[in-house]
């Protein structure tokens, strides 16, 4: 068992609505990096769960900052630093709408430059701050209040887009396994140049299951294979020990769907795009493993 | 060091002296040329900063905010499209108390595509909190971009300084000039809410209306403080390089009946329509603003006025006239004039004086 820091960054004052995924997540984002940390945050969950001025729920200082401009402020911030000679940890912590949507070309241009930083993308599939929105990243068939009837388009593939940039390292994570998350932003802030984590973090108001249920949520989306929790290291792809477990023996994709009332109503077209693209997504990572034949 | 430059050199050739840490910048005409000559200057090793060459104006406004934050001196230029592109991130410079400088080489907006002057460009961002000033010539394009630096991050300002050059007339024209090393005129850098891990703050977190209604107010006393600044600034300027410059340039104004009122090179430009008026005796004088924000106090008490905008309103007026309106609550002679680059020459500017008509507006080479 990796030895995880009694040492709290997250104070009881965070104002995140109970059992939030993304606030359970950030902890141990904020063990793994310790006291040399500056996080940047757009507009996001985040600008909200901090705390309201003059108050802080966080141990670190946060930067908070427009909604598309997380990554660009990181760059600016992470070549200060560095101009210094210091090592201070730059990590933006951003949602999935300030990630695959208003901000990725933002985030595209710092992978690109190299920027030394990390970038967190914590995933609740919607606009959270706002209501719960539809995302790129909000899968096929859920409810939000944009697409009440359903979403008709797939997840945007954010961790292809982020592969295709070829960085030294690049994870899934999940905030129901806090210490596969742990070992990942450790592992992210040992290297030098851009790293990447993508955190599925449950939502209970967003997905609309009872707030004690989060970690089993996220435990269920990765026992039935929706989630898979992988790192790639450049060009080295490894799933990890509980998706490869999952992939030989998964539980069925309704037993992750059911307790959400996001998805009720689903129908069966849609929930076959769930499967087919859930099918694909284990497709490519599968034959990238394998090498090319 | 005596030289001939463009105004886009002359403002590298100052960025390279004053030393910033961080320099992020999008390539757009008429500026790149600033930018080109800083990537220049670092792959050369005579400018020591990370050159960021971001994907956007909005990244690069967005990475001198994280670079600046961290109590860094930093450095970006733009133009146009590239400014309007940035809108969001200017206000958030100025709103988070950060000295960040950025020369804006004005430039016409499009539709139709236009790369020629035009300073509707820069007044669009007029109320951001960002102080504003407009050169003339490349060596006041050099001189004020090294006095930005000072005043920006002067404890009683810290707020960004934006310096507005003429597209193609002074950012691609040659002038002599003289360069200077900053010296003890430029202090290190030293930014009070610097990002600091021992001491973990928020920045920028949710606010209330009434901290929020306070920092506003924050903003204003210290643009009101900066005029003070800006002055002291030039002062020192003046006795250490012996160049002298104010809020506002004056030429042949004390006994002048009428006065010509203009931004950036028109301005200048206005300067030879006075002597060929003062030629055929009339009392003109030309009263160029330098600094918009703050705007400056003005002497034009018992005179008729003639204001030139090079930018317009839509459904209102020239921005310049209606602000020297409201300010001075007179009647000014308005006159739109350069948009888009249209060439005005000084025998133009002299016949605005002749033909003015107090308390109207004329579209130069517009048929009534």
């Amino acid at each position: 068992m990796t030895e995880i820091p009694t040492q709290e960054f997250l104070r009881k004052c965070s104002t995140a609505c109970a059992g939030c995924g993304a606030v359970l997540g950030l902890r141990y984002v904020l063990k793994a990096a310790g006291p040399d940390t500056v996080l940047v945050v757009p507009a996001c969950c985040t600008s909200v769960m901090q705390g309201i001025y003059p108050n802080t729920a966080f141990g670190v200082p946060v930067f908070n900052v427009a909604f598309a401009s997380a990554a660009a402020t990181a760059s600016g911030m992470s070549a200060a630093f560095r101009s210094m000679g210091r090592q201070t940890n730059v990590i933006a912590y951003g949602g999935d709408g300030g990630t695959v949507d208003i901000g990725i070309q933002a985030l595209s241009g710092a992978l690109e430059r190299e920027t030394d930083f990390l970038y967190i993308c914590y995933d609740n599939e919607a606009y959270g701050n706002t209501g719960m929105q539809r995302s790129g990243s909000t899968p096929r068939g859920a409810r939000t209040t944009t697409t009440p009837g359903g979403k008709t388009h797939s997840k945007k593939d954010l961790d292809r887009i982020v592969a295709a940039h070829n960085i030294p390292y690049m994870a899934t994570a999940c905030s129901a396994y806090p210490q596969d998350l742990f070992k990942k932003v450790r592992k992210a802030l040992s290297i030098r140049g851009p790293t990447f984590i993508h955190i599925l973090a449950p939502c209970p108001p967003g997905w609309r299951y009872s707030s004690e249920k989060t970690v089993e949520m996220g435990k269920l989306a990765v026992k039935t294979g929706i989630w898979v929790l992988y790192e790639r290291e450049y060009d080295t792809l490894s799933i990890n020990a509980a998706s490869k477990a999952a992939r030989k023996k998964p539980l069925a994709l309704e037993e992750y769907l059911k307790p959400q009332g996001r998805f009720k109503g689903l129908d069966e077209k849609a929930l076959t795009d769930l499967r087919q693209s859930m099918e694909r997504n284990w497709r490519n990572l599968e034959q990238e493993v394998a090498g090319p034949c | 060091m005596l030289t001939i430059a463009t105004g886009n050199k002359a403002v590298a050739a100052a960025v390279k002296e004053v030393k910033p840490s961080v320099v992020a910048a999008y390539p757009i005409t008429p500026q790149t040329e600033i930018v080109e000559t800083i990537a220049d200057y670092v792959d050369a090793g005579t400018l020591s900063a990370a050159y960021i060459p971001v994907e956007s104006e909005h990244s690069a406004m967005a990475a001198c905010i994280g670079a600046s934050i961290t109590g860094v001196r930093t450095f970006t230029a733009t133009s146009s499209h590239g400014l309007l592109y940035m809108h969001e991130m200017v206000n958030w410079a100025a709103a988070a108390r950060l000295p960040i400088v950025m020369a804006n080489v004005n430039r016409a907006l499009g539709p139709g595509w236009n790369i020629w002057a035009e300073h509707t460009d820069s007044l669009q961002e007029r109320d951001t909190g960002w102080l504003q000033v407009y050169v003339s010539t490349v060596q006041e394009a050099f001189d004020t971009t090294m006095m930005a630096f000072r005043i920006a991050e002067d404890e009683r300002v810290l707020l960004p300084v934006m310096v507005n050059l003429d597209g193609f007339t002074l950012s691609h024209t040659f002038q002599s000039l003289e360069t200077v090393i900053p010296g003890d005129y430029l202090p290190p850098i030293s930014l009070p809410h610097a990002i600091d891990v021992e001491k973990p703050c928020g920045y920028g977190p949710m606010t209330g209306p009434d901290d929020y209604f306070r920092f506003r107010w924050d903003i204003e006393r210290s643009m009101r403080d900066s005029g003070a600044v800006i002055n002291e600034a030039q002062r020192i300027f003046a006795e250490k390089f012996k160049r002298s410059y104010g809020m506002t340039e004056e030429y042949r104004c004390e006994d002048a009946e009428v006065l010509v009122i203009a931004m950036g090179t028109l301005g200048k430009e206005a300067e030879v329509a006075v002597d060929v008026l003062r030629n055929e005796g009339i009392k003109a004088g030309s009263l160029r603003i330098r600094w918009f924000r703050p705007f400056p106090d003005l002497d034009i008490r018992g005179r008729d006025v003639v204001v030139i905008d090079r930018d317009y309103s839509f459904g209102f007026g020239g921005i310049l006239a209606d602000s020297i309106r409201a300010r001075y609550s007179c009647s000014v002679s308005s006159v739109i004039a350069g948009l888009g680059g249209q060439e005005v020459t000084y025998n133009d500017i002299a016949a605005f004086v002749r033909d003015r008509k107090p308390g109207t507006e004329h579209w130069f080479g517009v048929k009534a």
